[in-house]
């Protein structure tokens, strides 16, 4: 840090006026309205086109007129700040497009089939011309496949974070919480594949929704003991000192203080944590495989998901395949948002802060 | 291992790492204590048995293909594993893999450092938190959705641009084009860049936030801009998770399968030639594409590609979370 100090801040102890001007606090403003009309002039008179194009014009119109300006006026260390200040704010904005863009693009397309029979009918019989046809077999498909996979990374990756935060010790311990982080970086078609290889060809298991909950369980369970562990360090070590002294055995101590203390916050992590794998299709693809009737039984038969509905009716070429699509895209969307919002908000009534 | 020292401290003054060594000889004597303390070591093994287990079964499935194999592995171009005498290897897959994520971290780098700038020191305060769930979203919607919404939206929009950039700077190479565009590895690594950004601003925001206020308010007493003061004290103190960031990123863009299956015009080619369609395919999006139709041997292949997609992404992670352990106690999150 030290060295980069010395060579930061030109303009300093060398010659010059001590103090210049200072634009007005409307200048950003009149100069974007300036931009805006010199851009507009410019596409009346040469053949650019397109609103992509004006934004992108645009904005570099406003970044040179603003430093032109600003130089003239304010020197050039103020000029600089006020470019990196637009630079920042454009790519905030830039970030903000495919967020709006992907959101209203989904949900424009979605509501074309967003109807009864989508939600009550499966896909048995319907060619990808046919119109009509639904999700329902998919959509039972995510929750039974979700549901299990929770049901085995709840408790195993609460196990886990109390290992890591209440008796971890040493090099053991490190290590698991390294190949924790690790664990995250998985991509989700090795989880695929390695069900794949364990489970159904290793075990001679069938393509299953239970297997494509295996697949899962390898994505969500690091991400489950992560969260769980920031909650529990976080959890003030006086209330287990006090249990301590009141005699209460340490298992109790975890699981009748430490646990319910950190409840909430690890609430949050555990919807997050759905709404992730909820969204993810390659390992469902390689485990689950994809059906197109209804299957209520998670352990015998593929299974589809909502997920990988979208991934199959998107590879078709006729637009009643791909209408289905975008429904169950919008669908998806819908309960992955949920599931983000309720976990804010009970982020918001958890009161063990960092 | 670099995590090492940093586990073995004892909790710090904040409180954090609840464990009390002064209590653990008499407690660990109870029944109870041994049974749970047993049950979560268990897990805690358990957790390291499944990483091992993933590496060993990839092995042991991928061992078979490879031996049927007629061509080297990691010499060869073609991907024919499915015939009677297969013929397979990783180079043209592996390129493309990198190509594409490369690019895609090109393009989402220098949006996420403003974007994490814009949340940590431009945004007004009250907004600041609103602000960052709100690119947080971008990375909640689900991979099948931005691969839907790459080929049927995105798609039209690169091809103008792929069109725009071949007619005025088609010198570069790689720019060049036979004049068809779209599905294109470009609009595969622009969708790719749009779900790594979030994970690369939402990582390093949480850094600059931690920056001490005396550093920064050193660099404004002495005259400096804000500008000034960011790059003298903020940036350099974030720089390791920003790093560690950055390769996080670039693990989840090249194991990123289904929006790249989705929007990618695959074929088995070395060719950097990134506007035009058929010109290069990911490891992770052949597996999607390919598995339906794999024999046997086939998908041996598609498990031994796995393998090296595993073994990449797991270095990755590994330098990326040294990097990050270094500067383990300002960073917070989930990521």
């Amino acid at each position: 840090m030290a060295p980069a100090a010395g060579a930061g801040v030109e303009g300093i102890g060398t010659a010059g006026p001590l103090r210049r001007g200072l634009l007005p606090r409307w200048t950003p403003l009149a100069v974007l309205a300036a931009a805006a009309l010199i851009t507009a002039g410019l596409f009346a008179v040469t053949e650019l086109q397109g609103t992509a194009g004006f934004l992108i014009v645009g904005s570099v119109v406003f970044l040179a007129a603003q430093t032109v300006v600003s130089v003239r006026v304010e020197g050039r260390r103020r000029a600089v700040d006020r470019f990196v200040s637009s630079l920042v704010v454009l790519s905030f904005l830039l970030a903000l497009a495919p967020l709006i863009s992907v959101l209203s693009y989904t949900v424009l397309k979605g509501l074309t089939r967003f109807d009864g029979e989508f939600f009550s009918r499966s896909l048995r019989n319907i060619g990808a011309r046919d119109a009509g046809g639904g999700a329902y077999h998919a959509l039972i498909g995510t929750l039974e496949q979700v549901a299990i996979t929770t049901a085995i990374c709840v408790p195993f990756g609460l196990l886990v974070a109390i290992y890591i935060v209440e008796y971890g010790r040493g090099r053991l311990a490190a290590t698991i919480r390294f190949f924790v982080d690790v664990m995250t970086g998985i991509p989700s078609i090795v989880a695929g594949l390695f069900v794949l290889s364990f489970w159904i060809l290793g075990l001679g298991q069938g393509f299953s929704g239970f297997a494509a909950s295996l697949a899962l369980t390898v994505l969500m369970l690091p991400v489950i003991v992560r969260a769980s562990e920031e909650m529990l360090k976080l959890v003030p070590d006086v209330l287990r000192e006090a249990s301590y002294a009141l005699g209460v055995p340490r298992w109790k101590t975890i699981l009748r203080i430490v646990l319910p203390t950190a409840l909430p916050g690890i609430v949050t992590g555990i919807m997050l944590a759905i709404a992730r794998v909820a969204g993810e299709t390659a390992p469902v693809l390689l485990t689950a495989f994809g059906a197109a009737s209804i299957n209520t039984d998670p352990f015998n038969g593929p299974q589809s998901s909502l997920s990988l509905y979208v991934f199959q009716q998107a590879g078709e070429a006729q637009s009643t395949a791909v209408d289905r699509a975008w429904t169950a895209a919008l669908t998806l969307i819908m309960v992955v948002m949920a599931l983000n919002l309720i976990a804010r908000l009970l982020t918001r009534r958890n009161r063990l802060q960092r | 291992m670099t995590a090492q020292q940093t586990y073995d401290e004892p909790a710090g003054p904040d409180g954090s790492g609840g464990a009390l060594p002064q209590t653990r000889g008499r407690s660990s004597t109870r029944l109870g204590d041994r049974v749970f303390r047993g049950f979560s070591l268990g897990a805690g093994l358990a957790l390291l048995a499944i990483i091992v287990a993933i590496a060993v079964f990839l092995i042991y499935r991928a061992v078979p293909a490879l031996q049927a194999n007629t061509s080297g592995f990691l010499s060869s171009t073609d991907w024919d594993p499915n015939n009677p005498e297969p013929s397979f290897g990783i180079v043209a897959l592996a390129f493309g893999t990198v190509l594409a994520a490369a690019l895609a971290l090109l393009m989402a780098f220098p949006v996420a450092m403003g974007v994490a700038l814009f949340i940590s020191h431009f945004a007004p305060r009250r907004f600041a938190t609103p602000l960052g769930y709100v690119v947080d979203l971008l990375a909640a919607v689900p991979s099948v959705v931005y691969g839907l919404w790459g080929i049927f939206f995105l798609n039209d929009r690169i091809k103008d641009t792929s069109a725009f950039l071949h007619d005025h700077l088609g010198f570069v190479p790689l720019f060049a084009s036979e004049g068809i565009y779209g599905r294109s590895i470009l609009l595969a690594s622009v969708v790719l860049a749009i779900m790594i950004l979030p994970i690369i601003a939402s990582l390093s925001r949480e850094v600059f936030l931690q920056v001490p206020a005396a550093n920064q308010e050193a660099a404004l007493a002495l005259g400096a801009t804000r500008w000034e003061m960011i790059r003298i004290a903020v940036l350099p103190f974030g720089r390791p998770g920003v790093i560690g960031a950055t390769m996080l990123a670039l693990g989840r863009a090249l194991g990123e399968t289904i929006a790249v299956a989705l929007v990618l015009s695959p074929a088995f080619l070395v060719s950097i030639k990134i506007l035009q369609p058929a010109q290069g395919n990911t490891i992770a999006a052949n597996i999607a594409l390919a598995f339906g139709e794999a024999n046997p041997i086939g998908r041996g292949a598609l498990i031994a590609s796995g393998l090296v997609l595993f073994t990449i992404t797991l270095v990755v992670n590994m330098i990326a979370r040294a990097v990050i352990y270094r500067r383990k106690d300002f960073i917070g999150g989930t990521l």
